[in-house]
């Protein structure tokens, strides 16, 4: 079977700062892989570098078995979506819901986008009151819940999420992560998701990768980290870190 | 043990175009020589709270309290100038993020110098030396160069660390952190609890603090208030936070996703009662 998703030894240099030093990983299709680390670590480089947002210095990314280009193709903004962390800032604050939902299919050239815009708001559970309303008027999770529509209304094979969840309340957290997990099983997607919280990559992905210092730690098992059988000596101070302030 | 401080049924109203916001609405607590953490997610009064004690409300704001007493002081009816002398010196705020929190043209040392010379009358050189002994007391391993350096030179922790050093330089009896850690890296976040921790034991402190983090907070101090839509809705000891009785409490520990946890899918959602706002 060809891996979604694979990156072999991949390096993103910004002028003399070494941010990803050889960082390799292959994701299955349907797989959804976790990236863990502290700010700094490289784990968001590796998304941007995907999208084509970083500058790869060296080594492949290869999507479907196909080797990406320097400059990415439509096809490749189709199957390949982002959903950002900032929910406040990853939304025009001037484009309605339905402005922000056209746009990518204006881009695509897809047709049918009166019924695909209400189809993609029902899908993240905003419902159509919410489509020409402006961002301001969105708390939180409901626009991360359009980001998510805006993401999934090209129909994508593989989702970029950087942190999908962390400015959410933990009971918005809760409604937007069992939302992601929905459209995945639905739509059989890949998803990539970054995260510095151990326990929501545990419970969204079933593998995931540790890294620090644009390096990776180690490679492991959701099961293996709930089980706290990390092997790297990094990943048991995450692991503890995590449990919360011991005297 | 004699209360440090005192809060009985305080409201804070925002009046706007639109009408009138109640973000605190009858807060009552007392708070001796401990660790009280106020929980509550965004929007539910909890940093209002905390900003009304230290009186940065908003001067367009409302704030009224039945009482509202520091050390015998009554804050709702002391002048603008003894708030102010109070402020920084015997009651002090940590806020989250050290990036907007310290002044980006000055020097962690002259803003910590600054911050002791507002409220003493001290010698430079006397001063730069307590700062100095301060910096290293929240464990900075250098603590001469940070001195010298700027704001965007140091990292988050490290700035948090001198806005610590920045807020116990005066020795405040009480100390009210907003989220101290929640811009930090998870391991980076433990060290910078463990000196708070430290040096509110040491020096006998009262420390109220604000976050949503409900485990973070309940690991952390001696007693939890959990406040939703301006109001408590349950005061509990943080070691018997798994005997919390009121269903928000419930419905927020259990909608967090926990490592070693059963698998549980879909994550329990919070099913939002009108009467809990009531």
């Amino acid at each position: 079977m060809t891996n979604a998703l694979e990156l072999d030894r991949v390096e993103v240099v910004y002028d003399d700062f070494h941010a990803l030093k050889g960082v390799s990983l292959a994701v299955q299709p349907g797989e959804a892989f976790g990236l863990v680390g502290e700010s700094g670590s490289g784990k968001s480089t590796i998304l941007r570098a995907i999208a084509g947002l970083a500058p790869v210095a060296s080594g492949t990314i290869n999507i479907d078995g196909q080797s990406l280009s320097k400059r990415r193709d439509k096809a490749f903004y189709r199957s390949v979506q982002m959903v950002f962390q900032d929910p406040y800032g990853s939304l025009h604050p001037r484009q309605t819901v339905d402005r922000l939902l056209q746009e990518p299919l204006a881009i695509h050239g897809i047709d049918d986008q009166e019924r695909r815009i209400v189809r993609a708001l029902e899908e993240v559970g905003l419902g159509t009151g919410f489509r020409f309303r402006y961002p301001h008027q969105l708390s939180g999770g409901q626009r991360q819940r359009v980001a998510i529509a805006r993401a999934l209304i090209v129909e994508p094979s593989i989702l970029l999420l950087d942190e999908p969840t962390s400015a959410l309340d933990a009971s918005v957290q809760a409604e937007v992560l069992n939302l992601l997990e929905t459209v995945r099983k639905a739509r059989k997607l890949t998803f990539l998701l970054v995260s510095h919280d151990l326990a929501v990559v545990a419970h969204m992905c079933d593998r995931l990768m540790v890294m620090q210092h644009g390096e990776e730690v180690e490679q492991l098992l959701s099961t293996e980290l709930s089980a706290r059988k990390a092997r790297q000596p990094y990943t048991q101070k995450l692991i503890e870190a995590s449990t919360g302030f011991r005297r | 043990m004699s209360a440090l401080l005192t809060v009985e049924d305080l409201r804070v109203a925002f009046h706007t175009r639109t009408g009138t916001v109640d973000a605190v609405r009858g807060v009552s607590f007392e708070l001796g020589r401990e660790r009280l953490g106020i929980v509550g997610e965004s929007g539910s009064g909890k940093s209002q709270t905390g900003r009304a004690i230290m009186g940065l409300t908003p001067p367009h704001a409302e704030v009224t309290a039945r009482k509202l007493d520091f050390d015998g002081i009554d804050l709702t009816n002391i002048s603008a100038r003894a708030r102010r002398d109070l402020r920084g010196d015997r009651i002090a705020m940590i806020l989250q993020d050290p990036k907007y929190s310290l002044d980006p043209v000055m020097t962690i040392g002259r803003q910590i110098v600054e911050s002791i010379q507002a409220h003493e009358k001290i010698g430079k050189s006397e001063a730069s030396k307590r700062a100095l002994a301060m910096l290293e007391s929240v464990q900075i391993r250098d603590p001469a160069r940070v001195y010298d350096l700027y704001p965007h030179e140091v990292s988050g922790g490290m700035g948090q660390r001198a806005m610590i050093a920045m807020m116990l330089i005066a020795n405040p009896q009480l100390l009210i952190a907003d989220e101290p850690t929640s811009a930090l890296d998870v391991t980076v976040q433990l060290d910078v609890l463990r000196i708070l921790d430290q040096l509110v034991t040491e020096r006998g402190m009262g420390l109220i603090f604000i976050s949503h983090d409900l485990r973070l907070v309940s690991s952390f101090c001696d007693r939890v208030i959990v406040m939703y839509a301006g109001r408590i809705v349950e005061q509990l000891k943080a070691s018997e936070l798994n005997q919390a009785q009121h269903p928000y409490t419930r419905g927020l520990l259990d909608c967090m996703p926990r490592l070693g946890a059963a698998d549980r899918h879909p994550l329990p959602t919070l099913d939002r009662k009108p009467e809990w706002a009531l």
